[in-house]
């Protein structure tokens, strides 16, 4: 038994040395088998799910079958459906209205100073986001900061209900993920050179036609890569509906929740979920398609 | 271009956008030291709640669960990412592709679902939720973030260093030992920074795979201000701020010593 162990573990050595895809092979396999036991398979299982149907005591019933997505075409949860997009539409749009002239203004500082305006950006960025959502609660409630300072000044004279509003729900979205949208954005606009601006200049473009035509058409790639960083969390998030939209604001994130977690019909918990999921799909691959890039996602 | 300074008006409107980005944040820290416990404005300085928090029980069993959890998943993670990120970037071999997007899938598909099919997969194989199981989950979460992150040091990477090595007779160990590790060092400790606070800050997926007795700090934050506004909250998010910061800069020298 020694003996056939030993010439085993000396021809595998000398596989090993010899041979690099073996090599390549043996260093990637903890994070195939990782990936495979607790993503993939999990997945595979979620979508397995879908096709089953919850029993009387919140058990699951192995009956193949659509039910759980003819469920989804109600009027109810489309309603959701197109919420849920709506919201991380908007949220998109508005990390991009407040982020580009911010990623603009950092691409265009003197190289020494870029690092520190950029690690301004992380700091906050890197604190837990319950907590960035707790700093906006404290704002906004309704003897929060916002309503002291507009009562102190005299602009109204009673409170403003804010929080637990659809409208508490953008602005904690659109602090939560503007990074996700500086960070690309400043990767794309960093890259474009001054040359190309000063042969605009010198063609007769005055600076916004110039900016609409180079600097705008350059900076996409990173626009895109910052709309897939923020566009996916925001339509799947419940945690800041949960928080600051009270009971009125359901994402489909807070139905996929609900379903796990408290009615406990895990099959159209997972019906959903694989909705989700084909959204945000053709939505990455209809985008990284369109433009080409790979830095501005490794943020 | 570049050496033209930005306007007057971008300066301005850039300044306003860090005052949005800081403001919440600066209240935050203020009020921590409030005496008045409703925080609906300022009364007087005390550390009244930082004794508070560091009293408070729930949130010592919270803070170690945390530790643990961040440092078990972040060295596993930092370990078996690495490989893959070595593996990527010098060999080539079947499924080279289909991994490499496979990676991605964490990264790109929303956490809600992620959290839900690794909920379903631990009932699935009836193993019961807690400190592991959130261990495990983070393990995942974090491999591809370590892999993106020290392959792009890896890509600066001068092979002919190793080649001397080992044309000075130095076998495949020692040159990773004694070569390779140190130089992708900076790297790989930049990595396991971002595994590790990815780790601490996660809410969603262990919140999921979260049992009875394995609550984390950003679950325990989460019921705290559920219904509420407390000081204490607002120490811990200032004692939270405060190490993120110190470990950023750290972040910062290692990748300035990098390049």
């Amino acid at each position: 038994m020694s003996i056939i162990n030993s010439v085993q573990k000396l021809s595998l050595g000398k596989v090993l040395r010899e041979n690099p895809t073996a090599q390549g092979l043996l260093l990637i396999s903890p994070t195939t088998i990782y990936l495979l036991i607790f993503t993939i398979i999990p997945m595979i299982l979620v979508a397995i799910l879908s096709l089953m149907i919850r029993g009387m005591y919140g058990n699951v019933v192995y009956q193949i079958n659509l039910a759980n997505y003819v469920r989804l075409i109600d009027p109810l949860y489309v309603r959701i459906l197109l919420y849920s997009l709506g919201v991380g539409l908007t949220t998109t749009v508005l990390t991009i209205l407040i982020g580009y002239p911010l990623a603009y203004f950092i691409a265009h500082t003197p190289i020494r100073e870029r690092s520190l305006y950029l690690f301004l950006i992380l700091v906050p960025f890197w604190t837990n986001f319950i907590i960035r959502i707790y700093a906006w609660i404290m704002i906004l409630r309704s003897e929060g900061f916002l309503n002291q300072l507009l009562m102190n000044i005299g602009l109204i004279e009673a409170p403003l209900n804010i929080l637990y509003t659809p409208t508490a729900v953008l602005i904690g979205m659109v602090y939560e993920f503007l990074p996700f949208m500086v960070l690309p954005l400043y990767t794309s606009l960093e890259k474009i050179e001054s040359a190309q601006l000063e042969a605009a200049a010198d063609l007769g473009a005055p600076p916004w036609k110039a900016f609409l035509r180079v600097t705008l058409p350059l900076s996409l790639p990173g626009m895109i890569a910052g709309t897939i960083l923020v566009f996916i969390p925001a339509m799947g998030m419940f945690v800041v509906p949960d928080l600051m939209g009270g009971a009125k604001t359901i994402l489909i994130g807070n139905v996929i929740r609900n379903q796990f977690l408290v009615s406990r019909d895990w099959p159209f918990g997972a019906a959903a979920s694989i909705l989700l999921l084909i959204m945000t799909l053709i939505f990455t691959l209809y985008y990284t398609r369109k433009a080409g890039f790979s830095e501005e996602l490794l943020i | 271009m570049r050496e033209k300074k930005p306007s007057l008006w971008l300066r301005l409107v850039s300044l306003l956008i860090y005052a949005y980005i800081y403001i919440p944040i600066i209240i935050l820290i203020v009020f921590s030291f409030n005496t008045q416990k409703l925080n609906v404005r300022w009364e007087g300085f005390t550390l009244h709640w930082y004794e508070v928090l560091f009293n408070d029980a729930n949130i010592g069993l919270a803070t170690r669960n945390t530790l643990l959890i961040a440092i078990t998943s972040t060295i596993a993670a930092t370990i078996i990412g690495t490989m893959a990120a070595l593996a990527l970037q010098r060999y080539r071999f079947p499924g080279y592709t289909l991994i490499e997007s496979a990676l991605y899938i964490p990264v790109i598909i929303p956490e809600v679902v992620m959290g839900i099919s690794l909920l379903a997969f631990f009932a699935f194989i009836q193993f019961s939720l807690g400190l592991l199981t959130i261990t495990l989950s983070h393990i995942s979460f974090n491999i591809p973030f370590v892999v993106l992150v020290v392959r792009a040091r890896l890509h600066g990477f001068d092979k002919s260093i190793e080649e001397a090595a080992k044309d000075l007779g130095a076998n495949e160990i020692i040159t990773f030992w004694r070569v390779t590790l140190p130089t992708i060092l900076p790297g790989v400790l930049s990595g396991a920074l971002l595994a590790f606070t990815l780790s601490l800050d996660d809410y969603v997926i262990t919140y999921f795979t979260a049992g009875p007795g394995s609550t984390t700090l950003p679950l325990r934050v989460f019921s705290m201000v559920r219904f509420t506004v407390t000081p204490e909250v607002n120490a811990l998010s200032t004692i939270w701020i405060f190490t993120v910061f110190i470990m950023m800069l750290i972040n910062q020298l290692l990748t300035r010593s990098n390049t």
